[in-house]
């Protein structure tokens, strides 16, 4: 295939759904499929066969809208206009109206307007708009013209400085410049060079990257594409959870796809690149998504990560140079491309450039996956997208970073994020995972639950991580059985600094975080379940201890 | 071309070394002595005992000094207060991972766990221990494996993998659960594999993999997979 002919089929996939008067999205994604979404799709297709209307409406089977709370949705373009918990009997009627009437229906329609108007969406950009199986979906709205921008006008080095302009960082969570590591790579002399796209997301209660895979797959094989090019690399692989199926079969179909049209494969749009992606799928260890544990088991051996350096641009996979980027840092590649540097570089904070995409969860009125620019204020997050804690309930701690993140008090919440606030806070960006607390929580409790899935998925090579989390936790454990004493206080913390400072990689350096905060940020409710024997949220059943005069 | 020789300060000490040396190796040419558990000459550094960490200046993370390569110019500390406090901690925390009653166990004397506890002055611990028990694998005729005494350092597993060639040992399960299995978590006799060659036990720093019948400062030979890897060199 030659560049001219991606836009031949842009401008024919333009032009048919220009033919059909309406679009009706149906989000079929993991959010709403367990609603209900894939016989949603049916009822819509079926109503619009009987009525005849196949000419002017299109049913499409789409990504993530975002707002998972009221899945399943539908989305009708032209107008935007978003139906919230949409049941099959109720196609008929929104056919009826909305589509031969014209008549917007009010009482199905997502009002929630703060949800939208904070959010910046550029790498969920294509999420819920497009059909994820269709690559001339992708094509229509753009797809793929960075990549023939990048093979025919520019040379690799230009697209790293590009990249370097943008200063986008590292998605995965350590936020190291994205074009510094691109530069490190393609420095290397030693041939072949891989790239490992990361999308092995296993925090609880995120799901952004698994969200992109099943809304924009092609996102992220056209920015790999577009790196190999940039670094020579002529092999990619993308090492996702075994636990996404549907983002798995997403991909597969993606690369397939990609394949037949020669936009993977040797000489790619008649340049020299060849490149060619393969899917690994992991086999359920947390620690594989850290950067060194990625290559042991893309090799085949157990995912334990390894001492750096040799960092992976000069000894990665199977010894040779490899450019490892989480696969929400690859979305933004093609962007870069299309727009500039410049104009990425001014998106966020100067220190911290473009969006970022978080899985707002927890006990918020609007839980659901959000993009948001950086340097917004948590305080905007929880309360104008999340719509604050529902119920009457007071709000008492937001975590924030996934399971090794920080738990931060209402009096941080202006807090802006950026990788630097964050870390200063005792939190970290890690992969967006937001989980807001209420006062029905303990804060001991909330703790305990993230050393202990830490600790179940430590891999047991270094010793600070594998012999001091489980102390960690017996420590918390006691105290919120109400046989805790003060100086297990000093102890706890010290073990977590041995823990931060000592261990080999990510999981251990940032597990003792939510302990370490919460230390500094809720002291109070740590005496209370010691001193006086009582946990503030009711949550814990204190032995009642008598006190033994000596 | 890098330079042949490369300067350092370790301590306060100025030093060369080669730049394919890392920290340890230079430190240990120049008389400084810094601790270290799983690292074994002749091995591959495995950077998993943290006990070799060391503080590089300009960067905020500790080093293994067992697997960073020196630089020149480079500014090391070895033994800061903070430094010695963790290594403190780690003594520690393996003494209360299993059970390491040192006056029942075999290794008595001759263990390097032991070694380093009365170095650093270690003789109690400020958490709780573990007495979880666990099955010793006797089956074999000649080795016995004793989980209860093992840290997890993988110095068998990697001079079983690295210089006998056949890669019996393996670990299973992860965190900590991790345990050291033959073959595939077989009884030892079972072993297809095993060559009974019994590095394993020549270099386990503990009691955890030692000869039935013998005095384990009579099997235990530190230095063999370096003089192995030496002669082969030549």
């Amino acid at each position: 295939m030659k560049p001219e002919e991606i836009q031949k089929i842009a401008e024919t996939e333009h032009d048919l759904r220009m033919s059909y008067k309406y679009r009706i999205n149906v989000c079929c994604s993991s959010g709403c499929l367990p609603f209900g979404a894939q016989k949603l799709l049916k009822a819509f297709e079926d109503t619009i066969k009987e009525l005849g209307l196949e000419r002017v409406c299109k049913v499409a089977r789409t990504g993530c809208v975002g707002t998972c709370s009221v899945a399943p949705v539908v989305l009708i373009d032209p107008g935007n206009h978003l139906y919230q918990n949409v049941k099959p009997e109720d196609a008929k009627k929104i056919v009826q109206e909305h589509i031969i009437n014209g008549q917007v229906l009010e009482e199905y329609l997502y009002k929630n307007e703060a949800y939208f108007s904070k959010q910046y969406r550029l790498i969920l950009r294509n999420a819920g708009k497009i059909d994820p199986l269709r690559i001339e979906d992708y094509i229509a709205v753009g797809g793929y013209s960075a990549l023939a921008k990048a093979l025919t006008q520019m040379t690799p080095e230009q697209i790293i400085y590009e990249i370097s302009l943008s200063g986008l960082r590292g998605r995965g969570g350590a936020g190291f410049s994205t074009g510094q590591k691109w530069n490190f790579v393609a420095k290397s002399t030693a041939k072949p060079k891989y790239i490992v796209a990361n999308l092995d997301e296993g925090d609880p209660g995120v799901f952004a990257n698994r969200t992109l895979a099943e809304a924009d797959p092609h996102a992220i094989i056209e920015g790999m594409t577009i790196a190999a090019y940039a670094v020579g690399a002529e092999k990619g692989f993308i090492y996702i959870r075994a636990e996404y199926p549907l983002a798995i079969q997403t991909l597969k179909k993606a690369i397939e796809q990609a394949k037949s049209y020669g936009l993977l494969g040797n000489n790619i749009l008649g340049s020299t690149l060849n490149f060619d992606i393969e899917l690994r799928l992991g086999a359920g260890a947390f620690v594989a998504g850290e950067e060194t544990a990625i290559l042991s088991s893309i090799e085949g051996l157990r995912a334990t990560p390894r001492p750096r350096p040799p960092y992976p641009a000069v000894s990665g996979l199977w010894g040779k140079p490899t450019l490892i980027n989480n696969v929400e840092t690859l979305a933004n590649v093609p962007l870069i491309i299309l727009n500039g540097g410049t104009w990425f570089s001014k998106l966020g904070t100067p220190k911290c450039t473009g969006t970022k995409c978080f899985s707002l969860t927890g006990k918020v009125k609007n839980p659901g996956l959000i993009e948001v620019p950086m340097g917004i204020t948590l305080k905007e997050i929880v309360y104008e997208i999340g719509g604050g804690v529902p119920d009457g309930k007071k709000f008492k701690a937001v975590l924030v970073g996934g399971p090794s993140g920080g738990c931060l008090p209402e009096s941080m919440l202006s807090l802006p994020i950026d990788y630097e606030s964050l870390t200063q806070a005792g939190a970290i960006m890690g992969s967006g995972g937001i989980v807001v607390i209420d006062d029905e929580s303990c804060i001991v409790d909330t703790a305990r639950f993230f050393i202990d899935f830490c600790m179940d998925e430590s891999c047991g090579k270094c010793i600070p991580c594998r012999a001091g989390l489980p102390k960690v936790r017996e420590i918390l454990d006691r105290i919120m059985l109400g046989e805790g004493k003060v100086e297990d206080l000093k102890v706890l913390e010290e073990l977590c600094y041995l823990i931060k400072d000592a261990s080999l990689c990510g999981l251990g350096q940032t597990a003792p975080n939510p302990v370490l905060t919460t230390l500094n940020y809720f002291k109070q409710e740590y005496l209370a379940h010691i001193v006086e024997k009582s946990c503030p949220a009711k949550k814990c059943i204190l032995k009642k201890v008598e006190v033994v005069k000596e | 071309m890098s330079e042949r020789i490369v300067k350092l300060i370790i301590d306060g000490k100025e030093i060369f070394a080669k730049p394919t040396d890392t920290i340890l190796k230079a430190a240990i040419d120049n008389g400084i002595q810094i601790p270290t558990l799983c690292y074994l000459e002749g091995l591959t550094p495995h950077g998993g005992c943290r006990l070799c960490v060391v503080e590089v200046k300009g960067n905020p993370k500790l080093m293994t000094s067992c697997t960073t390569p020196v630089s020149n110019n480079m500014e090391i500390i070895t033994n800061s207060p903070k430094l010695i406090k963790y290594r403190k901690q780690i003594i520690e925390l393996l003494l209360a991972e299993r059970i390491h009653t040192c006056s029942v166990c075999i290794a008595n004397g001759s263990c390097e766990l032991q070694e380093l506890a009365s170095k650093f002055g270690v003789d109690h611990t400020n958490v709780s221990r573990n007495w979880e028990r666990f099955e010793l694998d006797m089956s074999h005729e000649r080795f016995v494996l004793d989980h209860n005494r093992c840290i997890l350092c993988t110095r068998c597993i990697r001079v079983c993998d690295e210089i006998e060639g056949v890669h019996t040992l393996d670990i299973k399960r992860r965190g900590k659960d991790s345990m050291i299995i033959v073959d595939l978590d077989e009884p030892w006799s079972a072993s297809y594999s095993c060559t009974s060659c019994g590095k394993c036990s020549a270099v386990c720093p503990v009691g955890a993999i030692y000869v039935k019948g013998k005095p384990l400062s009579e099997t235990k030979r530190k230095e063999l997979p370096k003089f192995i890897t030496e002669r082969r060199r030549r």
